[in-house]
């Protein structure tokens, strides 16, 4: 792991990665969209709404999993004290808060027909929005510094703190009486979804997965590239050395 | 032990008791943060009367009456070991039916009768093709789990 924390070399892994990702992510969500609007049945009791679990499914999976990739990313930066590390988690929240506000928005569309409300305060959605929140603020405080060591810092914490909600969210529905259904695929059950059903859901699953491993590749380049200029810009400027900041020597 | 490897201890041990507090706090709200009571719980708790509660269960099969001339719907809410009768007047959502889990808000009546001001249809985890749900029934592998109380 600590070799891909050299900047150069992560560079070229994910020039490398990028076009294969691009590619299984433009070609899973055009057949998971076909299979989701056209070639797949619609459901005994939601009728066509059912479409709606296509995109809302996936998204909420990918909520949960990118906050976990975020919480583990920080450790490492707050640990090892790797400067990509910092990078990447900066890289992936507003990815993550994009994936949850769409999972809560799509679902909210569905409860209205479904549930006949668009919001309740149960147990799930109400921790989802809580996942939006601890999105948001990751964002927020990763800003809120002039130093931007000190800013990732702080937001590292708070990724970390926020972790204990990826369990309640998952379990949410178990634990608790919630008007939210509980999960229809689990590892030890055979999946209460029939197969027609299941393969726009893992397709749609595929693309967004690939899809997000294409844009932090793009974000974290980006990033580095930022902070590469801000360096230039600063040595120029200054006529001196380089300035000593961990965050910054790249 | 070095610097790297007393941060990571530092970590874990501060994940551990956010946990064990995360844990212990939930456990302490337990019956406050479930959304809505089953008709088992209603008896066990005396919720009173002039609070607003939220029940859930399966409306009972053959007990959902509706007066002509009248939005006025009744019906029993059972978790298959008590019942409760309710009565609503309003927009029912378009899964209301016999056998369908519903969670309803409202009040519990002097007389034992829960008024509902609001009714909404709870979803199971079951997604299939209508062409299939029938098979199912036809072949009597069917079981109606929507929205069992636990």
């Amino acid at each position: 792991m600590h070799r891909f924390a050299n900047p150069a070399r992560f560079l070229r892994l994910g020039a490398a990665i990028m076009p294969w990702s691009t590619g299984v992510a433009v070609l899973s969500l055009a057949a998971g969209l076909y299979f989701a609007l056209f070639a797949s049945p619609a459901d005994y009791q939601q009728g066509e709404s059912v479409r709606i679990m296509y995109v809302h499914v996936p998204a909420a999976w990918m909520a949960l999993f990118i906050y976990t990739s975020l919480a583990a990313t920080s450790a490492i930066a707050l640990v090892w004290k790797h400067p990509l590390a910092d990078l990447a988690a900066k890289a992936m929240a507003p990815v993550g808060a994009a994936f949850t506000a769409l999972c809560l928005v799509t679902g909210s569309l569905w409860g209205q027909p479904m549930w006949g409300t668009w919001w309740v305060w149960d147990a799930r959605l109400t921790s989802v929005l809580v996942l939006f929140f601890l999105y948001l603020g990751h964002i927020a405080l990763n800003n809120a510094f002039d130093d931007p060591t000190r800013g990732a810092r702080a937001a590292a914490v708070l990724a970390i703190v926020g972790v204990v909600n990826v369990p309640i969210i998952k379990f949410s529905v178990d634990w608790w009486n919630t008007l939210h259904q509980p999960a229809s695929i689990t590892r030890l059950a055979a999946p209460a979804i029939d197969p027609a059903m299941l393969r726009p859901l893992l397709l749609m699953a595929i693309g967004f997965t690939a899809y997000f491993v294409s844009i932090l590749l793009l974000r974290i380049r980006t990033e580095i590239l930022a902070r590469k200029l801000r360096t230039l810009r600063y040595m120029q400027g200054a006529e001196a050395p380089a300035p000593a900041v961990a965050g910054e020597r790249i | 032990m070095t610097r790297k490897r007393r941060r990571l201890y530092l970590l874990g041990l501060f994940l551990l008791g956010l946990g064990t507090a995360t844990a212990l706090a939930l456990a302490a709200f337990r019956d406050n943060l479930v959304f809505f009571y089953s008709p088992s719980d209603l008896a066990r708790l005396a919720v009173a009367g002039d609070r607003a509660v939220r029940i859930g269960g399966l409306v009972e099969q053959g007990s959902v009456e509706r007066r002509a001339g009248s939005i006025e719907i009744r019906f029993r809410v059972t978790d298959l070991q008590n019942t409760l009768p309710v009565v609503y007047a309003g927009i029912l959502p378009d899964l209301f039916r016999e056998g369908q889990g519903i969670v309803a808000q409202g009040r519990l009546g002097p007389d034992g009768v829960f008024r509902a001001s609001e009714v909404l249809a709870k979803h199971d985890e079951n997604y299939m093709p209508p062409e299939v749900a029938a098979a199912l029934k036809r072949s009597g592998h069917w079981q109606e789990t929507a929205g069992k109380p636990k």
